[in-house]
């Protein structure tokens, strides 16, 4: 069979070291003699021997936890990873995967000489193809990223590629980028040699074993039921591939794994008169669609089209995997693709349409991590159809993460916590994995909406803002508004709209943003994530004083902005606390920290009855009153002066507007401009706002959506968590020394970090870069991620981006380090250091002078703040 | 409101060519037709109680067309039987592969006054036929899992329908139902057992018995027994096919139908008939009935076509009002509390003498499989009515290969390269031909109701036709119910070529 041939085996030599014990199966076909009996007990027990389990247990080894079982319900790489196209890319666009592609790269290129086995690594490089202009963008975008990373890479013409490729018609392209060391692996193979040198390290595998359910107690996993009996253990990985969903639901307590698999077809043929060269690099051609890369001589060709397949939504048992049909009238867009791009393979005889099914999550990007619900509970899953790409470094920082608590890049992005209960519907997932799948070759823009599993959480006033010609983006299954499309104004169709350049909005909430410094304008931010932790006695104050960094012991009525740090001082969490009584406060986190900073504050608050913590994000609705004239609006709707004097910044009052009572009040806004958030309860909401509204009108009041928020909280140099803040930044790094009270009497968690780092000074620093020579109306837009460049060294990237409508200018906000020139060991970095350079911003190849600052303009600030309220206000969140 | 727009329709229809014919002699002047007429309008001339006919009158249709759907106890009051046994007509399918002994079965069962009985012998029959096609040692070892409340090994699997529904009230009853009868079987000690025809027999009529026993039988709760009541007081016909390897056995009781299809070596498709309809138009029928009752009664046992002037077949299950002596009727309606709530026509027949006039006992036929056969197709009154066998066997053939031409075998034994391959997708791509019902039994359907007088499906009439209102839908068409059954012909021969 094809699978045979894909996976030419010649390994048996290397004698592994299960194999040879364990006995699963025997070689020569003879009766199969009895398995040997799983262990009673282990350290970690891992579910799935495909390429992520086995190197899930292969990094584990190399970390020193030897006791580890792996478990496969077939045989070892038999799932989607036999079947998968064997091709090992780095090019990735974002700067996690882009890491982990490169680190699997590595590894599986001394993989043959660690352990023996043939994993058939070819280095042949790949050649992606741009039909477009825009398309040659987002490769430039790309290679920037490649080449600050040390992954040699060149954007070519296309008269290279026809040179690098013998069969590539290349009229129809506008240039390509080449990634010369991309491989391709015999992908069964790969796995096959992380299970063998695991087990060479002491990890226990058994195939035919089936996991039927991992039990739990008090929130922590203590044991896996298998057809073969049960082994107790600590730490359960779940890399069960496209089944992880349902193993994740099978227990008693679920855990919430969204993916959803999809039929992907590549077509196999024999080889050609003249066999392609073994080391013939591999073509992605994402505007047709497809890849192509060498297969014994042929071609092995698949792509990922506009309508996909989804299978399996009602579970697992409905189909064998090897059951699947091949659909060649659903293949013909691709096969159509292929000739358009290599016509002179109309001759080449056919071999197979495979077909096999791939694992998809709702943001494209695989999922890793541990269950916010049951501790010692980890995953890594949903591929995306990169498995082979990112296995080998998915599988060292889901081992980091367990041995260490925390792995050592950045993995929030890949997060399982990223995703709520609600990204589990099987309805949504099948609808969301549709979308998914063809984006994978769509055209990555800045400011992508995903269209589908929409509309599910919402604020009460949805309608009426919808009716006023909201336009909509999505964070965490809420709905949040863009920006007000003026009535009588057209803006471009969804798919005309996408654009590295100007876009069309630009006026549109240039006006917003206008409004919001000359009058007033109400942002509805209804989404951000709210908990109310309460207490009988002190527990809530004395536990809060632990877990933030600033000091929560101040006066009732007050509202403290403060980090939730971990234990190197980096940022779990981001956000604002009331103090709502003597002992219960009120907490406003990020959108997307709903998952995350529940499962932290649970799993590091004392088990106290006593102290209370409750999600109170869907009773309240939120709205930003921003903009000089908020003040007034707000005090002819209560009758209550709410002029500093009186009402001073950083308090929380309960008052009533309208008739409504009970309204929580805060004068904070996430802008920096004047103004008040109101907490409503949601049965209020429409009064409210109907109330603010009318009531606003003398004062130009209009809506204002998140798209004008964000160039205000850039352009005044406030970083948002998840974009700017993670778990390996400090507040040191970003000269947030004043939301931190060393001091403050009582320690609290990542206090020593801060401490050395203050003695010892920090080796990034968050800064504000102004691009100079940038012309809005004809340069590419910045994004995030460029590479910073300084006196003509790269330094670091930026993470996030935006125009400001005051300084009329590019923002750019993002970390710069201090490498040394010689051995590129990271240096201390002082403001002499960020003040004393020449900068430049790579946007997608081309360098644009910029200015560095590590303050923001002060003039931008209403006049009436003195400057120690402006420092303090120096927060935000998105 | 509503009749307004419904009568409307009907002369707006009658306008357009596509009218739905057979159907519209029934409010015009009915002439006797050779077929069956199932749906007979209130003021339609074969009425017992002509005085609620007027067919001159627009205004009254309007209202028998609103009792219809509104006003549900003038309705009933102004309704004779027959018309009670036409409406409310519910199919019901089942299929299930047999886990304790060899084989698979496919059931058809056409309910009338109700759906409640089709509904139960849906979800009972093949676990009575599974039974008492088990081994004696089986149904012990059954009995004793019981007894020590243990586990049942699992009788059937079944290859369940989205569509279909299941009474979860009623399981631990006919589950009880189910174990008297084995317990039964075991005590009546005949080894090696039942042959397949025997068993079917036996199946059918315990069953029909047991319908009839639950209702008279003490019942304390109120759900329970009012299901009891609504099953034995509705009817249904029944059609099941049990294959095992070459061997098929089809039970009928009733107007429902199995046909074989079967491609003669000349390419041409012939049919076999595996039923016949047990109704007023088959002589065997007439002649039975005639030997199971008295001589004065051979005027009144069929009248209209009709079994006593009421039921279109002669044979079903349920419908107790034509087997139940009157006194026992009448002592089971008293003692239930709301009948009219629960939808149950009590009616005494005319000339109702010596029941019962009624039986659930099948015919069974038995075919051996041969490679030439090629499908069974069970289904409901509702499309033999409409599509004669011939056609039907035509229709299904005719998608056998279209579905061939659709999906050629690109077979690795010619070898094919891209760009003829490419060519193929292409051209089929352009004809479009991806409509095609990928169901055959769908594909069957949409031409019993959709086709037109050149046999051809004609697209207005089909969209017409689905988008009857529900309660004029039933006045226009059946209930129709499918189940078509592919054989492996490949299968077939090897057995025949092993065993010779």
């Amino acid at each position: 069979m094809f699978l045979r041939l894909l996976a030419d085996v010649r390994w048996r030599g290397a004698d592994p070291k299960w194999r040879s014990a364990a006995r699963c199966r025997s070689a020569s076909g003879t009766a199969e003699t009895q398995p040997v009996p799983l262990p009673a007990e282990a350290r970690v027990v891992i579910c799935g021997g495909g390429i992520t389990g086995t190197s899930v247990a292969y990094h584990l080894a190399k970390l020193g936890w030897k006791d580890v079982v792996l478990l496969e319900q077939g045989r070892l790489a038999a799932g989607t990873t036999r079947f998968c196209a064997g091709i090992v890319s780095t090019a990735r666009p974002v700067s996690i995967e882009l890491k982990m592609a490169d680190y699997s790269n590595k590894l599986y290129q001394q993989l043959e000489q660690e352990t023996g086995v043939q994993t058939g690594y070819v280095k042949t490089g790949s050649v992606s193809l741009a039909q477009t202009q825009d398309r040659l963008i987002s490769l430039k975008r790309i290679a920037s990223s490649l080449n600050v990373s040390g992954i040699p890479c060149e954007i070519i013409s296309p008269k290279q590629v026809a040179q690098l490729h013998p069969l590539i018609n290349i009229h129809d392209l506008v240039g390509a980028m080449y990634v010369p060391e991309d491989a391709l692996v015999l992908s069964a193979n790969v796995s096959l040699a992380l299970a063998t040198a695991a087990s060479r390290n002491g990890v226990q595998i058994h195939e035919r074993t089936s996991v039927s359910h991992v039990s739990v107690q008090k929130g922590r996993v203590t044991g896996v039921e298998t057809d073969r009996g049960h082994i107790k253990c600590q730490y359960f990985v779940n890399c069960a591939g496209q089944w992880a969903y349902e193993l994740g639901h099978s227990g008693e307590e679920p855990v919430n794994i969204p993916l959803h698999a999809c039929e992907h077809f590549y077509l196999l043929t024999h080889p050609l008169k003249d066999p392609l060269a073994n080391n013939v690099p591999t073509v992605v051609d994402p505007d047709g669609r497809i890849y192509i890369r060498n297969w014994q001589g042929g071609i092995l060709s698949g792509g990922f089209e506009k309508n996909p397949k989804p299978l399996f939504t009602e579970g697992r048992n409905q189909l064998e995997i090897h059951n699947l049909q091949e659909d060649w009238d659903h293949f013909e867009p691709l096969l159509s693709s292929l000739l358009r791009r290599m016509p002179n393979l109309e001759a080449l005889q056919i071999m197979q349409l495979v077909n096999c099914p791939e694992s998809f999550t709702p943001d494209m990007r695989c999922i890793m991590g541990e269950s916010p619900t049951v501790r010692g509970y980890f995953v890594l899953a949903g591929m995306n159809s990169a498995g082979i790409s990112y296995g080998g470094g998915a599988g060292k920082y889901l081992a980091e993460w367990m041995v260490n608590g925390y792995p050592s890049e950045n993995v929030w992005p890949l997060d399982l916590k990223r995703f709520g209960t609600l990204q589990s519907s099987r309805t949504f997932l099948r609808h969301r994995v549709m979308e998914v799948m063809p984006l994978i070759c769509d055209l990555k823009v800045p400011r992508w909406d995903f269209q589908t599993g929409r509309q599910l959480r919402t604020s009460p006033l949805y309608d009426r803002l919808d009716a006023q010609g909201a336009r909509w983006m999505e964070k965490h299954g809420f709905e949040r508004v863009k920006y007000f499309v003026p009535p009588g104004k057209d803006l471009l169709d969804l798919d005309q709209s996408k654009t590295f350049y100007k876009p069309d909005w630009f006026d549109i909430v240039g006006s917003e943003v206008k409004c919001c410094k000359e009058a007033v304008c109400v942002i509805d931010m209804s989404s951000f994530t709210k908990f109310e932790i309460s207490s009988t006695g002190d527990q809530a104050l004395q536990s809060l004083q632990y877990l933030f960094s600033n000091d929560l012991d101040v006066p009732v009525g007050h509202v403290v902005h403060t980090g939730m740090l971990n234990e190197n001082g980096g940022y779990e969490n981001d956000c604002s606390i009331a103090r709502l009584s003597k002992r219960s406060f009120f907490m406003i986190s990020p959108t997307d920290q709903q998952v995350h900073c529940w499962a932290w504050l649970k799993n590091h608050l004392p088990e106290d009855s006593n102290l209370t913590i409750e999600d109170v994000t869907w009773k309240y609705t939120a709205l930003n009153l921003i903009g000089p004239r908020a003040v007034d609006v707000l005090s002819e709707l209560s009758y209550a002066p709410m002029t500093p004097e009186h009402f001073p910044s950083f308090f929380c009052k309960e008052m009533s507007v309208g008739y409504a009572n009970g309204i929580r009040v805060m004068s904070i806004t996430h802008t920096g401009e004047p103004g008040f958030m109101l907490y409503i309860p949601i049965e209020y909401a429409l009064h409210v706002y109907n109330e603010v509204m009318n009531m606003g009108q003398k004062y130009g009041i209009r809506n204002a959506g998140y798209y004008a928020l964000r160039s205000l909280r850039i352009e005044k140099f406030f970083a948002f968590w998840g974009q700017d803040l993670d778990a390996f930044t400090t507040p040191m790094e970003c000269g947030r020394e004043f939301q931190v009270k060393l001091e403050k009497g009582m320690e609290f968690v990542g206090q020593e970090a801060l401490l050395e780092q203050k003695q010892n000074g920090v080796y990034k620093r968050f800064t504000m870069f102004i691009l100079e020579d940038h012309d809005t109306d004809m340069d590419l837009w910045p994004w995030w991620g460029e590479p910073i460049f300084r006196n003509g060294r790269y330094v670091g990237k930026t993470t996030s981006s935006a125009y400001s409508y005051t300084l009329e200018r590019h923002v750019c906000l993002g970390f710069v380090q201090h490498f040394d020139e010689k051995t590129g060991e990271e240096l201390v970095v002082t403001t002499d250091f960020i003040n004393q350079g020449e900068y430049e911003i790579d946007i997608a190849g081309q360098r644009f002078q910029a200015k560095a600052k590590l303050y923001p303009f002060s003039s931008l600030f209403a006049q009436r703040r003195r400057k120690d309220e402006v420092e303090l206000s120096g927060y935000q969140r998105e | 409101m509503m009749s307004r727009t419904v009568s409307s329709w009907i002369l707006g229809s009658a306008r357009n060519s596509f009218v739905l014919q057979r159907r519209g002699r029934l409010y015009s002047i009915c002439v006797p037709n050779r077929h069956k007429i199932k749906w007979k309008l209130v003021f339609s001339k074969t009425l017992l109680y002509p005085g609620t006919c007027s067919l001159d009158n627009t205004f009254s249709l309007r209202k028998a067309f609103r009792h219809t759907s509104t006003e549900e106890e003038e309705f009933s009051f102004q309704l004779s039987p027959s018309q009670i046994n036409d409406i409310l007509r519910a199919d019901r399918r089942s299929a299930a592969t047999c886990l304790q002994t060899r084989g698979m079965m496919f059931g058809v069962f056409d309910g009338h006054a109700g759906s409640a009985c089709a509904q139960a012998v849906s979800e009972r029959l093949l676990h009575y036929i599974a039974v008492s096609l088990m081994s004696r040692q089986t149904l012990e070892e059954m009995e004793l899992a019981v007894e020590c409340m243990k586990p049942v090994i699992p009788i059937l699997q079944l290859h369940k329908h989205p569509n279909d529904v299941e009474h979860r009230e009623m399981t631990s009853q006919y589950f009880e139902s189910l174990r008297v009868y084995w317990q039964h079987l075991l005590d009546l000690d005949i080894e090696p057992g039942f042959s397949l025809e025997e068993a079917m027999i036996s199946a059918f009529k315990r069953l029909d018995s047991d319908i009839s026993l639950e209702v008279q039988a003490p019942q304390e709760n109120a759900l329970v027994r009012n299901t009891a009541l609504q099953v034995a007081f509705s009817g249904a016909t029944a059609c099941v096919a049990h294959i095992d390897g070459i061997h098929l056995h089809v039970a009928n009781a009733g107007d429902c139908r199995a046909i074989l299809g079967v491609h003669e070596e000349d390419g041409s498709w012939s049919t076999i008939p595996l039923t016949r309809d047990h109704n007023a138009y088959d002589e065997s029928e007439i002649r039975r009935l005639k030997r199971e009752h008295p001589r004065s009664e051979e005027k009144t046992l069929f009248v209209n076509d009709r079994l006593l002037g009421i039921l279109m077949p002669s044979r079903a299950f349920g419908d107790v009002q034509l087997k139940w002596s009157k006194e026992l009727q009448h002592s089971v309606l008293e003692n239930s509390c709301d009948v009219g709530a629960l939808n149950i026509y009590q009616y005494v027949p005319p000339n109702y003498h010596t029941p019962p006039y009624l039986t659930a006992e099948p015919e069974v036929t038995y075919h051996r499989l041969r490679g030439k056969d090629k499908f069974l197709i069970i289904a409901s009154d509702g499309l033999w009515e409409m599509l004669s066998n011939e056609k039907v066997v035509k229709l299904v053939a005719g998608h056998l290969t279209e579905l061939n031409v659709q999906k050629p075998q690109l077979a690795f034994e010619k070898p094919v390269n891209l760009g003829y391959l490419h060519n193929l997708l292409l051209q089929r791509k352009n004809r479009g031909i991806t409509s095609l019902d990928q169901n055959v039994a769908t594909h069957l359907i949409r031409h019993a109701i959709g086709n037109n007088e050149y046999g051809e499906v004609d697209q207005e009439k089909l969209a017409a036709m689905l988008t009857l209102p529900e309660d004029l839908a039933r006045m226009y068409r059946d209930d129709i119910t499918v189940t078509v059954v592919y054989f492996n012909s490949e299968a077939i021969e090897n057995y025949y070529r092993n065993n010779e």
